[in-house]
């Protein structure tokens, strides 16, 4: 039984397909990678996968539902979650309320509770702080809690978006470049971090540049050129795949 | 020494300062005049708890929040004075239209971002202040229109003493209920639209949702101070319906921090002393007010609070 199927998907940007037809299936409690090129599509593959970009063609169904066209926050709801290659940390708030929003649908919600902080909402509010508190240790950023999120350095706030995006307790994780920008050390610390989540039983689409940790990691990559999936398999496959080196070394190299 | 910044630094010490001052000003309130200033203040801060609200948390902008303040104003006096409603009957009703209006107008402009939206509520804040100027059959037109008084359980509620109670009490439980807020989940998504609507809309919140909340709630507490001005005054004109209101009321959050629910409590208390302050200066009065706001974001662009509670964080170090 698959997690996610992707089904013909395409995204048309003007004239250019950044996601040309696509299919793969996305099986529960593993790695799944997706590697290409730059500009190859990927990033755009993950925004169709959580909702950010409405696919112009083909179709998204997550554990038995279609999630087409539907807005992040119900793709969030389905139980996907994700990091941003470019950080998108909430700037404006402590690290741990990073977190706690990360929570958000799994909080009570109510305006008027809120506002009146009823009696059982400030019991509440311990029980989130708890809850993120481990996320935040689970993700070795528990030092941080108390700070301004602007405080944080760059290997830590990477890491804050994996503990926000945990917080919902998601199905599907897709994790968009963890690594970048990363020391070696820190990265072992990713790849580490990555096998702690499947272990969990989270499912993982992990898009990364660093091939040592894709390969280390992955138990299936799709690759992707121009927007077209050109192979997909475990990691012996895809490295072993002429089309694969082609794409990434150049015609050329491949033919010498 | 050391009980003092922990206490200040809390939410109920926040608070408890707030009482505290409240409780102890009449004792600097020698003459009717200072109680006049001080009831303004208060009603001025409530309208910019709710604004901050949108502005300083939820990152939207409002340039027509005068127009909910007005309407609320003018549909108490009309209720009352033309229909002869109770005037606790009517001040539900008012404040119930004015949130319904933000409603109904927010969750199609509340889409615009940035000076898209600047421009949809300064038209919307337009449209209301040029209905109340010119429907002068029902609203008295430019002339303006007596209000009868409010009355508590009976007992007529008259005198600049009684009010400044009334005002003070309603604004320590705006502050209360936004602090609750800010501090929840319904409070955090706001804020977290603020930093990251991308992000935001990722870990499940509904950002068409919050920002249409956020705007109705601080509408809905602009509503109460105009409201509450309209009995309290006696008399209303459409003066406080302008834009020019409008931008008054975000500059004393801007001036008084945004994102700090104090700062706009002291915006609202600077910003409207500072007038009766210099009052020998009358005919540069808006130049003043300009000037602090230019000064303000050039040396103090996070406000007052902010910048005073992050000086007051390092000098402690």
């Amino acid at each position: 039984m698959s997690l996610l199927t992707v089904d013909g998907l395409s995204k048309q940007f003007g004239g250019l397909k950044a996601v040309n037809d696509v299919s793969f299936v996305i099986e529960p409690g593993r790695v799944h990678s997706i590697i290409g090129p730059n500009g190859a599509g990927k990033t755009t593959l993950l925004n169709l996968l959580n909702g950010i970009y409405a696919p112009s063609e083909g179709r998204i169904a997550f554990d038995g539902h279609t999630l087409n066209g539907a807005p992040p926050h119900e793709f969030a709801a389905a139980g996907i979650a994700r990091t941003f290659q470019n950080l998108q940390i909430f700037f404006n708030m402590s690290a741990l309320e990073n977190v706690l929003v990360g929570g958000h649908l799994r909080a009570r919600r109510g305006l008027a509770g809120a506002l009146l902080r009823l009696p059982g909402r400030v019991a509440d509010e311990r029980a989130y702080r708890d809850a993120a508190l481990e996320l935040m240790r689970f993700v070795g950023v528990e030092a941080y809690a108390a700070a301004p999120a602007d405080a944080l350095p760059y290997g830590a706030l990477k890491r804050l978006e994996i503990a926000r995006a945990l917080a919902a307790r998601p199905r599907l994780l897709l994790l968009d470049e963890p690594a970048a920008g990363l020391n070696p050390t820190e990265t072992a610390a990713i790849d580490e971090l990555i096998k702690r989540l499947v272990a969990s039983g989270i499912t993982v689409i992990l898009v990364e540049h660093n091939m040592r940790l894709v390969m280390g990691v992955s138990d299936h990559i799709v690759v992707l050129d121009y927007g077209k999936k050109l192979a997909e398999g475990t990691a012996a496959e895809v490295r072993a795949d002429a089309r694969v080196i082609e794409a990434y070394l150049g015609a050329a190299q491949a033919e010498a | 020494m050391t009980v003092w910044p922990r206490l200040a630094q809390a939410r109920t010490g926040g608070l408890a300062v707030l009482v505290l001052v409240i409780a102890l000003l009449p004792l600097a309130l020698t003459n009717n005049f200072y109680y006049e200033v001080a009831i303004q203040v208060g009603l001025n801060a409530i309208v910019c708890v709710g604004l901050n609200l949108l502005i300083g948390y939820a990152g939207q902008i409002s340039l027509g929040h005068a127009g909910f303040y007005a309407l609320s104003a003018y549909t108490s006096a009309i209720l009352t004075s033309r229909f002869g409603w109770p005037p606790g009957a009517a001040l539900v009703v008012a404040i119930g239209s004015a949130g319904l209006v933000a409603y109904v107008v927010g969750r199609p402009i509340l889409r615009l971002k940035g000076h898209y939206l600047a421009m949809a509520t300064l038209g919307l804040g337009i449209i209301i202040s040029i209905v109340i100027a010119t429907e002068d059959r029902i609203t008295g037109g430019p002339d303006g229109m007596a209000v009868p008084p409010l009355a508590l359980l009976g007992f007529p509620l008259a005198g600049e003493r009684v009010w400044y109670w009334v005002v003070g009490v309603m604004l320590v439980v705006a502050v209360w209920l936004a602090l609750n807020l800010i501090d929840s989940p319904v409070g955090r998504a706001l804020r977290a639209l603020h930093g990251s609507e991308v992000a935001a809309q990722v870990a499940g919140v509904d950002p068409r949702r919050y920002k249409v909340m956020a705007f109705v709630i601080s509408a809905v507490f602009a509503a109460v101070a105009g409201s509450l001005t309209a009995h309290y005054a006696g008399f209303i004109t459409p003066a406080k319906a302008t834009f020019l209101h409008s931008i008054e009321l975000v500059t004393m959050v801007v001036l008084g921090g945004m994102a700090s629910t104090f700062g706009a409590v002291v915006g609202a208390a600077v910003l409207t002393t500072m007038p009766q302050v210099l009052t020998a200066l009358k005919d540069y009065e808006m130049m003043v007010f300009g000037a602090v706001l230019m000064l303000t974001m050039i040396f103090l662009p996070r406000g007052l609070v902010p910048t005073i509670g992050a000086a007051f964080a390092r000098w402690r170090k």
